[in-house]
């Protein structure tokens, strides 16, 4: 399995906003043990599919040259399951951004329905570490993110 | 029209209580960000984005808390030590922090104990008024 929680994005306004679509099934391993008989989406991987969509927007306005990491939850509210077969929306819109990092609030949604409030903010570790160093090489936005990109033609 | 120091402590209180995630009666004046509310150091950057949005202002780097590369440069930090040259540089860049007590022993790792809930009062109060 390769660490995707988002399948494509739908839209992607540079430095404003992105929407990202994740198709949920049941050939996913996981579902099978969470939980056995009533396989459910874990919250954590819808999150981790939010930091993916707000993570490569965040990146993009800096043409992906810093390396950016989630580093806090400010908020994760969530109202309903999401099981196989559904398709589930992240919408990530930017709140801030500095030398340092930035800010998204994100949304989820399925069928029209409300699934999650997710606030995160993101590090551009480079810039915070005083005195720690990093490899050089962008170990956060490797290719196969770039590819989800493709389709919509931003550059990175 | 200015604003009252009391309006600004309001303020700052509430961008402290939800960036960490506590209620608001906990962010007295004294209380120290790192140690006695549990700031880490990504909770900066949440405090600043807060303030600013709630201040109507922008906060450079290095302005409000230290700057990390203050903390690496040799000619400010020695031996675990912030040299006078060190603090220096602390006072002129942040006149709304008290270097009094922390002049008697300037360990760096006590640097960030300087920043308390008064402290970004004080700069917000000279940064709006």
């Amino acid at each position: 399995m390769r660490w995707f929680w988002i399948d494509k994005f739908e839209q992607f306004e540079p430095g404003k906003r992105a929407v990202a679509v994740k198709c949920v099934s049941l050939a996913e391993e996981h579902l099978h043990d969470h939980f056995p008989l009533y396989p459910v989406m874990p919250n954590a991987l819808i999150l981790e599919g939010m930091a993916q969509t707000g993570g490569i927007l965040v990146g993009q306005m800096r043409n992906f040259e810093e390396k950016v990491v989630l580093a806090k939850v400010t908020k994760a509210v969530f109202h309903r399951h999401i099981r196989p077969g559904d398709r589930i929306r992240h919408e990530a819109v930017i709140e801030n951004i500095s030398e340092a990092g930035a800010a998204i609030a994100g949304t989820v949604t399925c069928d029209g329905e409300k699934v999650a409030e997710i606030a995160l903010m993101f590090s551009h570790v480079d810039q915070n570490m005083a005195g720690m160093e990093f490899p050089e090489e962008n170990f956060v936005f490797h290719e196969g993110f770039r590819l989800l990109l493709d389709s919509l033609k931003v550059s990175g | 029209m200015a604003m009252t120091r009391d309006e600004i402590f309001a303020k700052v209180q509430e961008g402290l209580a939800d960036a960490l995630g506590k209620d608001p009666e906990e962010i007295t004046p004294e209380a120290t960000l790192m140690g006695d509310l549990g700031a880490e150091s990504i909770d900066f950057l949440d405090i600043q984005f807060r303030l600013e949005k709630a201040f109507s202002i922008k906060i450079p780097r290095g302005e409000m808390v230290v700057d990390p590369s203050t903390l690496s440069n040799p000619d400010f930090v020695k031996e675990g030590k912030v040299t006078p040259a060190g603090l220096a540089e602390l006072k002129a860049k942040m006149p709304h922090c008290d270097l009094t007590e922390f002049e008697k022993n300037p360990d760096v790792n006590k640097i960030l104990d300087l920043f308390t809930v008064q402290t970004l009062v004080n700069y917000i109060v000279g940064k709006v008024n």
